[in-house]
């Protein structure tokens, strides 16, 4: 049996809370069951562009429900906002009119939750990104670094929220689907692990070729998302960001992150010495003079 | 003397200190200057308006929406006025760590303009947060998020702070006339100015650092992993430009302050920060240049947006640099104030192309600052002055210190 880097890092992690806090250590020592990240396959052959989820979403989260009179239609783009967490859009594509979700994408590294200075936004171990209202200061840095333009901020209130979807954490804590999982009538929403659910879109694409293209959209994206696509189409023809880099976008200011502790060593060192060394030469000129 | 007498004269003394700050409180000078009667209604103005942004949201007087969360109260108040706070870092490193005695005589109006800076720059940020009632969570220790750039740049400020306070606080013990205080102050000024030099490059080159997250929303133009070396070097120079341009308002408003002596050693004074100016933008053109050759980024430039940052780098970069460059050889002041206004020009757009402009540029809908925006940051900024006037005309900031002050 060889050790992993997850769980050499769990090891190592393990090792130094027990350093700092000794007697909560009993509750970590048990046999952990490994978590895996849930996510969400969205397959946009299948849907129909109903609005369930939208309807299902709206009222799951309190949320005023979606207006009759605002339908997707192609050529328009319907945003997520403040008011709702979820949209369909319709779109008219080389193979006909087709339907795409929108919503949070639940990175695995999520650039939000790397952003946020008090953890309000959160990966949790299950996968949902959420956000916490006792924690959040309102900066709005999430919204500047998500790569998908996905957190939305109450403008006009004065006690603001950012809205977004949750995966909703609270339903599969209770063992219970997300709303719109749960709701779709023609399982174009499908929850589960991530890992099913990448081995289910391969199988499908496999299954197929004629129907899918030959992509897995958040397989790879942003180091890859917690929600994934299937389609048709390519993706950019449904309005998807198809240049999002492969990589996490935290990666981005690691290389930053990490100076920081080597020139807080350097610096004091260094101009320390600086101000010896030029204290005598000054001296010396102040003579001279 | 017995103990008694004292304990009696030290409560003396210490009704009288507080009699003394009463009476420092009163305004000093005329109330109908130009200045007041522009910036009275403006603060009055932008008081108001920050009562409604707190009764109705941010929203009530921005035009922020869900692409472009961050406006001009960020982009400008916090990113740009940081960096032209930079001189304090940079002439406290030229005099306590270089030791170059030739620029003593102007720590002190530097450091209280950069402490001032961060001071209402920082307040200005807590309008712009949503939940301001949270911003003791990154301190406190509840919820480190120690991950994020922003976690940084929050503690650097609140500690950088700290240390431009200790730095000033010996002109305040002088006000006071509390002389063992004023021995203690003055003692840690220079692990204060160490402190603050590390604090500075952190958090100068953090604050470009921000954006690097937002890699698809900023123009590719302004975009590259270099942008917290070049918000440091350019922090520089536009430091430094902004001692320059104080340094002769000041030399004009506040006459009646500066002796003889130092009124002629500015002169000399700006020629040598007109120097440093002009090999830091040296610098920070080369590696503009590098990166745009090393990313060709050719095929960019015959654009609109191309044209615009062709004019930020020849007009705001090279054309002042080589001012600079001429002035110090010329010896020629009005030139350095001319290149110094240029640079701060050329700052701001830089700053505003990162953050706001360039920011989602290719947007359908784009942001532009309501005025009342507008009026909240002249309100700042005004009351930003007024305190500085008000520490100038009380304290010794540009005046020499009290003679007391080397008896030990």
């Amino acid at each position: 049996m060889s050790i992993d880097r997850r769980d050499f890092f769990k090891v190592m992690g393990v090792t130094g809370v027990s350093l700092v806090t000794g007697n909560r250590l009993s509750a970590s020592n048990a046999p952990e069951e490994k978590q895996e990240f849930y996510g969400i396959l969205y397959d946009s052959t299948r849907c129909a562009g109903c609005q369930g989820c939208e309807f299902a979403c709206a009222q799951a989260h309190g949320l005023p429900a979606p207006s009759f009179e605002d339908l997707p239609v192609a050529g328009t783009e319907r945003k997520a906002d403040e008011t709702r967490r979820t949209v369909i859009n319709a779109y008219q594509t080389s193979k006909g009119e087709a339907y795409l979700k929108r919503q949070c994408m639940h990175c695995n590294d999520p650039a939000c939750t790397a952003a946020c200075l008090t953890k309000a936004m959160l990966k949790n171990p299950e996968g949902p990104v959420i956000w916490r209202g006792n924690k959040c200061m309102g900066c709005r840095y999430c919204m500047v670094s998500c790569p998908f333009d996905v957190p939305k901020f109450e403008y006009h209130s004065p006690n603001p929220k950012i809205e977004k979807c949750d995966m909703c954490f609270d339903r599969i804590r209770e063992g219970l689907m997300p709303a719109c999982a749960e709701q779709c009538p023609t399982e174009a929403i499908v929850f589960g692990t991530r890992r099913e659910l990448l081995t289910e879109a391969q199988r499908r694409i496999h299954n197929d070729p004629g129907l899918y293209y030959d992509h897995i959209y958040g397989e790879h994206e942003a180091g890859g998302t917690g929600y994934l696509y299937l389609s048709a189409v390519p993706f950019e023809e449904l309005g998807l960001n198809t240049n999002i880099q492969k990589s996490s976008y935290p990666a981005l200011t690691k290389g930053f992150l990490y100076a920081v502790p080597s020139i807080f060593v350097l610096w004091p060192a260094l101009l320390l010495g600086i101000h010896q060394a030029t204290k005598n030469n000054n001296d010396n000129e102040d003579h001279d003079e | 003397m017995s103990n008694g007498n004292y304990i009696a004269s030290k409560a003396v003394s210490g009704r009288s200190t507080w009699k003394f700050i009463l009476s420092e409180l009163k305004p000093k000078g005329k109330l109908l200057t130009p200045f007041n009667i522009i910036s009275i209604p403006v603060i009055l103005a932008g008081i108001i308006l920050i009562v409604i942004r707190f009764w109705k949201g941010i929203g009530s007087i921005t035009n922020l929406t869900q692409e472009v969360p961050w406006g001009l109260w960020i982009g400008f108040d916090v990113v740009t006025g940081v960096a032209f706070a930079g001189g304090a870092y940079v002439i406290t490193f030229m005099v306590y760590i270089l030791n170059m005695k030739k620029y003593h005589s102007i720590v002190r109006v530097t450091v209280l303009n950069g402490f001032l800076a961060y001071l209402f720059y920082a307040g200005a940020l807590l309008l712009d947060l949503g939940r301001p009632w949270n911003v003791i969570n990154p301190i406190i220790g509840n919820s480190f998020g120690t991950s994020s750039v922003l976690f940084l740049v929050a503690w650097h400020f609140l500690l950088y702070m700290i240390a431009e306070l200790i730095e000033f606080s010996p002109a305040v013990a002088e006000w006071l006339g509390a002389k063992r205080a004023r021995k203690i102050l003055s003692g840690m000024t220079l692990g204060a100015v160490i402190f603050g030099i590390t604090l500075s490059t952190l958090h100068q080159s953090g604050l470009g650092a921000l954006f690097l997250m937002a890699k698809d929303k900023i123009h590719p133009l302004w975009y590259s992993e270099f942008i917290p070396i070049m918000f440091f070097v350019s922090s520089i120079f536009a430091g430094l430009s902004m001692v320059i341009f104080e340094g002769s308002i000041s030399h004009r408003v506040f006459s009646d302050q500066i002796s003889e002596t130092d009124h002629k050693a500015h002169k000399n004074i700006l020629h040598g920060l007109s120097r440093i100016c002009a090999v830091a933008m040296f610098a920070y053109f080369t590696l503009n240049v590098l990166v745009f050759v090393h990313e060709k980024r050719w095929g960019l430039i015959n654009t609109p947006m191309g044209y615009w940052y062709l004019t930020e780098m020849l007009g705001f970069v090279l054309l002042p640099m080589i001012l600079f460059f001429m002035s110090y050889r010329k010896r020629n002041i009005t030139l350095i104030k001319a290149a110094s206004v240029i640079t701060m020009v050329g700052i701001i757009i830089n700053r505003l192309n990162i953050s706001v402009i360039g920011f989602k540029w290719d947007a359908v809908s784009h942001y532009y600052p309501s005025w009342m925006e507008i009026t909240v940051t002249l309100a700042v900024i005004f009351t930003e002055i007024w305190i500085f006037r008000w520490v100038i005309r009380r304290m010794p900031v540009l005046r020499k210190a009290p003679g007391w002050k080397d008896e030990n």
